[in-house]
């Protein structure tokens, strides 16, 4: 017997209805392809910028020699020579360059009355024989020169020189990965062409980020330039920014949390950090330049570490104070009333049992905010950070760039080489968030340990 | 009771697991046609379970497996070229808690026709006004159809869920324990609905209440749980079917002691 | 005998101290000079963030005023003019807006589309296995520097583009490249918004729609989308808001000079407000030249546009929220 109920004919059946349904479940398959090929390309979008990345940041160079490397130190390996070998090597090849290495790097008097005055004067604070002092620099002869710069030139200074005045390693062309594994052919007649000019130009197969590369100073020739002044700009400004916004934005999120009245004004606070975290970074980096590059240089000095740190300190905070909060609210409130079931105070409550309870989740917001700030650009633009920097920061008022600054200036640059090197000073800045975010996870794991005993 | 043996729904030999674990185990039972079947037991006995099975509800949790035969109207259920789609047209369900979606209440029971391509506004009225006669919500509701189904009261959001249910015009309507959000009154109204309901449909209902199955159901199948020590601390529970007959019976004369025990409300 | 007096004396001056001591340990509030002191530094913390917020408003606000008092131009020109060209003394904003309209439109048709997508793939049809495997791969994504993706705007996209379209067709610097790459670097913050709305639609309401025949495809269009509505349009809002207020990727990619176009091209080197600022900011600045104040001018601006984005979402998401309580 058929036991069909439908008791109107309002509604398809049959045949009707299963063609309906054929057709419902094919618009249902075409769009979940449609959903899953969204992820799909997401993933590959982040595939795509990786290996563009190492795309340009290995591959073939042509490059040139003034002097090879292997005439002067067996293996060519400069970095084993000390500052006696590597002066040695300026005076037999830039001799008469000497007194302007003194000038360029040693000289505390202004550059137009070097050559006049006395060495005790023109090199006050730094090391010379005693019996030299009341003679100008010129004076001296080479070998006296030369034992000046070795023993007061840092050896990655001279290093610098050697390969920037002597070697004068020159990439003609650089290549991509893809370019080298595939095109060789081309190549190689390009190499030939480029012997024609330079008949000791040769085909190197070079890695963009080395070990020179993390240790030398920024330098305007690509080839020699390094990340090192801004890997210290860098982890300067961090320790700034850290430094300031830790303790305000933990310190807020307490408030918050365990102090806070649900009044006017707390209210607005809440609100408030709310919409800062949206708040486009430049803006922020407009306001570290009129307040605390303008209107505060007489303590900032104007720009410098501690005006970039404060400012993406500002930038953080409400990513902090968001974080810690969410970590102060998980912490259950059965052990708050435990603290002050044996009479502790407020604060001691607090500072002993709720802020150790909700600290991996602090910490982990914190480093996250950290990631945050290592990688801002605009706002350090904003406030000008120095692009051309070669020393390394030695205090919180020193001038400084920093490692996304030095690659926004590299990429900016049209030719090839410098991409080669953005792309080897991003690696440099990925590895560290990298660390970063390694630290946190580790920390976090390390600290809930120890909590439970 | 006068059946000659048309069964909408039979059940063999089944089993459902949820991921490794057995839930129910081994259950054989036949749904007459136009009758009101009541599941009961103890809870986690299986009763939702074998329910969900009925209409592949069980589909949607990941994990979730059906062994055995589930037949209506003669075919298999899970029989691979059978569209879950389809099932659960003909098979509707009302859930525990009534579920009306945040639309205006014309649009939650045009919801279903409009799926099957129904686009003509008067036909879509006529089954509007159709379906909320027959859940007996049409004349609290019909001034105001525009108004948001969430802002209706539990028992009239049940009500429309039931003529949401039927504006589909399924063959059986499954009902996990539709009054146990519902206040006395609101659950009178559903079980007299029920009786009504009951004389164009199959149902299945779960419930909790012993007066309640007594009061509507025709049948009634008693689950209960079986327990099995796997290592010392750790057990393994699953349902089983207690027993099966018609309402009358079952309570009047049990056949286990257990059944007896559960509905005396000893335990449960 | 002389001992034990004296040791009673003794036990009997302790008691009595004892005694006194308690008769001294009242109820009453004492003074706690630290806890005070401590209250004031948090509030303090708290309070900053308005500070910051103040200070915001003031500079960009004071900056703009001698901007518009400067002589060189009036709000009406700033916002009406099509020219910006500082040499010439013309600041009309409304090139550097367009630009930056172009490209969060360009973002924004990226971003959408597949942010939705893969919140919906993960909400709805993903497998636990595959859900934790991508969620950190879009954690990645979204946790890459955007001069990372400015880099990658100027030397895969815009090749990639003009490969595509033609090297005549595309200039080397323009508003596409950037507008697409920012698109995917929005995608994880609208998809991880999305995913959350979607997640937050009750299952019962899944379960009534199927229960009544409906698909998944449909479920999710008819019944899941709606509900989540709210939550998905603020991901949204969220995402033009960051689009507009981004800066390296248009600095790198979308090329310097402001350029009026219409219709909009988007193959045509342009610069939004943001990348302006970057630019001009970036070189050898004058303070209190017009140019120094014209940055300020556009940050306020911007600072607007982002507020106004930011507020909505806000309160189209408290919407959602009322839904369901
Ligand atoms: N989605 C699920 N995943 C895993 N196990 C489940 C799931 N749903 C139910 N179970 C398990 O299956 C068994 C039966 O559950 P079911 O919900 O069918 O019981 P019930 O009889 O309906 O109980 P109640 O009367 O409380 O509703 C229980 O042990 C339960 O823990
Ligand atoms: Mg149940």
């Amino acid at each position: 017997m058929s036991v069909s109920v439908s008791q109107s004919n309002l509604l398809p059946t049959g045949a009707e209805f299963q063609k309906g349904l054929a057709r419902r479940n094919f618009r249902g398959s075409v769009w979940g392809r449609f959903y899953s090929l969204s992820l799909v390309v997401a993933i590959l979008a982040l595939i795509a910028l990786f290996l563009n990345i190492i795309n340009s940041a290995v591959g073939y160079t042509i490059t040139v020699y003034e002097v090879e490397p292997t005439a002067l130190v067996a293996g060519g390996d400069i970095g084993s020579l000390d500052a006696n070998q590597l002066v040695g090597i300026l005076q037999e090849y830039q001799e008469r360059r000497l007194p302007v290495y003194v000038r360029d790097n040693l000289s505390v008097v202004d550059p137009s009355l070097f050559t006049q005055v006395a060495i005790s004067e023109a090199l006050a604070g730094h090391t010379y024989p005693a019996e030299l002092a009341n003679l100008t620099v010129t004076e001296l002869s080479r070998d006296q020169q030369a034992s000046i710069l070795a023993a007061n030139l840092p050896l990655e200074v001279l290093r610098t020189l050697v390969r920037t005045d002597v070697i004068g390693e020159k990439v003609i062309h650089p290549y991509s990965l893809n370019e080298s594994l595939f095109e060789r052919a081309r190549i190689d007649a390009e190499l030939l062409e480029a012997q024609e000019d330079e008949p000791n130009a040769r085909l190197e197969f070079r890695s963009w980020l080395n070990f020179d590369f993390l240790i030398n100073p920024g330098s305007s020739d690509p080839a020699a330039a390094g990340v090192r002044t801004a890997l210290f700009g860098t982890l300067w400004v961090i320790f700034i920014t850290v430094l300031f916004a830790f303790p305000v934005g933990v310190g807020a999120a307490i408030y918050l949390e365990e102090y806070a009245a649900a009044n006017r004004l707390n209210k607005l606070i809440e609100t408030n950090i709310r919409n800062l975290a949206g708040v486009p970074s430049i803006i922020y980096g407009l306001l570290g330049l009129a307040v605390l590059v303008r209107s505060l240089e007489f303590i900032t000095q104007g720009r410098t570490i501690i005006s970039a740190g404060l400012t993406l300190g500002l930038l953080i905070l409400p990513v902090i104070i968001i974080n810690s909060q969410e970590a102060i609210r998980a912490v259950p409130s059965s052990i708050r009333e435990a603290s002050f079931g044996v009479g502790a105070t407020k604060w001691q409550t607090i500072w002993n049992q709720v802020l150790p309870a909700a600290m991996p989740g602090i910490l982990t917001g914190t480093i996250l905010a950290m990631s945050r700030a290592v990688g801002e650009t605009a706002p350090l633009i904003v406030i000008g950070a120095s692009t051309f920097i070669v020393t390394d920061p030695t205090s919180p008022f020193a001038k400084f760039t920093a490692l996304p600054i030095q690659i926004y200036q590299w990429t900016a640059r049209p030719q090839s080489e410098f991409r080669a090197i953005a792309a080897a000073a991003i690696i440099v800045l990925l590895v560290l968030l990298l660390l970063f975010n390694a630290t946190a996870i580790i920390l976090r794991q390390r600290y809930r340990k120890s909590l439970q005993g | 009771m006068t059946q000659n043996g048309a069964y909408a729904i039979q059940l063999k030999n089944v089993d459902v697991f949820y991921g490794p674990k057995l839930a129910v185990s081994d259950v054989s039972l036949n749904i007459q046609t136009r009758r009101i079947t009541a599941f009961i037991g103890p809870s986690g006995c299986g009763k939702s379970t074998v329910l969900r099975s009925i209409n592949r509800m069980n589909d949607l949790i990941p994990g979730a497996r059906v062994q055995g035969d589930v037949t209506f109207q003669g075919q298999n259920l899970y029989a691979p070229e059978v569209d879950p789609v389809e099932v659960r047209r003909r098979i509707g369900m009302v859930f525990q808690k009534p579920n009306p979606f945040p639309k205006s209440i014309y649009d939650n029971v045009a919801y279903g026709p409009r799926l099957l391509g129904v686009r003509s506004k008067a036909v879509l009225d006529e089954i509007v006004e159709k379906s909320l006669k027959g859940a007996y919500l049409w004349d609290e509701v019909r001034s105001d159809l525009k108004k948001s189904g969430l802002a209706l009261s539990g028992g009239q959001q049940q009500r429309l869920c039931i003529a949401r249910t039927i504006a589909v015009e399924p063959e059986v309507i499954l009902m996990d324990e539709p009054c146990s959000a519902l206040d006395p009154i609101a659950t009178q109204a559903v079980e007299d609905l029920m009786k009504i309901l009951v004389k164009q449909y199959t149902i299945v209902i779960v419930t909790h209440n012993m007066q309640q199955a007594q009061r509507v159901s025709d049948f009634t199948a008693f689950f209960s749980i079986r327990k099995q020590e796997e290592t010392p601390g750790k057990e393994n529970r699953w349902g089983v079917l207690g027993e099966f007959a018609e309402t009358t019976e079952l309570f009047s004369s049990p056949n286990s002691e257990e059944t007896e025990r559960y509905i005396r409300g000893e335990f449960g | 005998m002389q001992t034990q007096l004296e040791a009673g004396r003794e036990i009997s001056r302790v008691q009595s101290a004892v005694a006194a001591r308690r008769a001294q340990a009242t109820l009453f509030k004492r003074p706690r000079p630290g806890e005070d002191a401590i209250r004031v530094y948090l509030l303090l913390c708290g309070v900053l963030s308005i500070f910051t917020t103040l200070g915001i408003i003031f500079v960009l606000g004071e900056e703009s005023l001698r901007f518009f008092t400067s002589g060189v131009t009036d709000a009406v020109e700033f916002l009406t003019s099509i020219k910006w060209q500082p040499q010439a003394g013309e600041f009309g904003i409304l090139p550097l807006l367009e630009s930056t309209l172009m490209t969060s439109f360009m973002a924004m048709l990226v971003a959408i589309p597949l942010g939705l997508g893969s919140a919906i793939y993960l909400a709805e049809y993903a497998p636990s296995g595959v859900r934790t495997a991508m969620k950190p791969i879009l954690e990645v994504l979204a946790g890459i520097p955007t001069v990372v993706y400015g880099y990658f705007a100027l030397t895969f996209m815009t090749p990639a583009l003009r490969g595509i379209f033609g090297q005549d067709a595309v200039q080397i610097y323009n508003t596409a490249a950037a507008g697409i790459v920012m698109g995917i670097m929005i995608l994880p913050t609208i998809s991880s918004m999305a995913e959350d709305a979607l997640s937050s639609v009750p299952r019962s309401l899944r379960e009534a729609s199927y229960g009544l025949g409906a698909t998944r495809f449909e479920t999710i269009v008819k019944v899941v989308l709606p509900a989540a509505l709210s939550g998905i349009l603020a991901a949204f809002i969220i995402g033009i808001s960051r689009a507009v207020g981004e800066t390296m990727i248009v600095a790198l990619a979308a090329g310097a000079g402001s350029n009026w176009s219409f219709p909009p091209n988007f193959f045509v080197a342009a610069e939004t407000m943001t990348g302006h600022i970057a630019r001009i900011s970036g070189g050898d600045l004058s303070y209190d030249s017009v140019d120094y104040n014209s940055l300020f001018a556009i940050g306020l601006m911007l600072f607007f546009i982002t507020l106004g984005l930011n507020l909505l979402s806000q309160w189209v998401s408290k919407r959602f929220r009322e839904v369901y309580q």
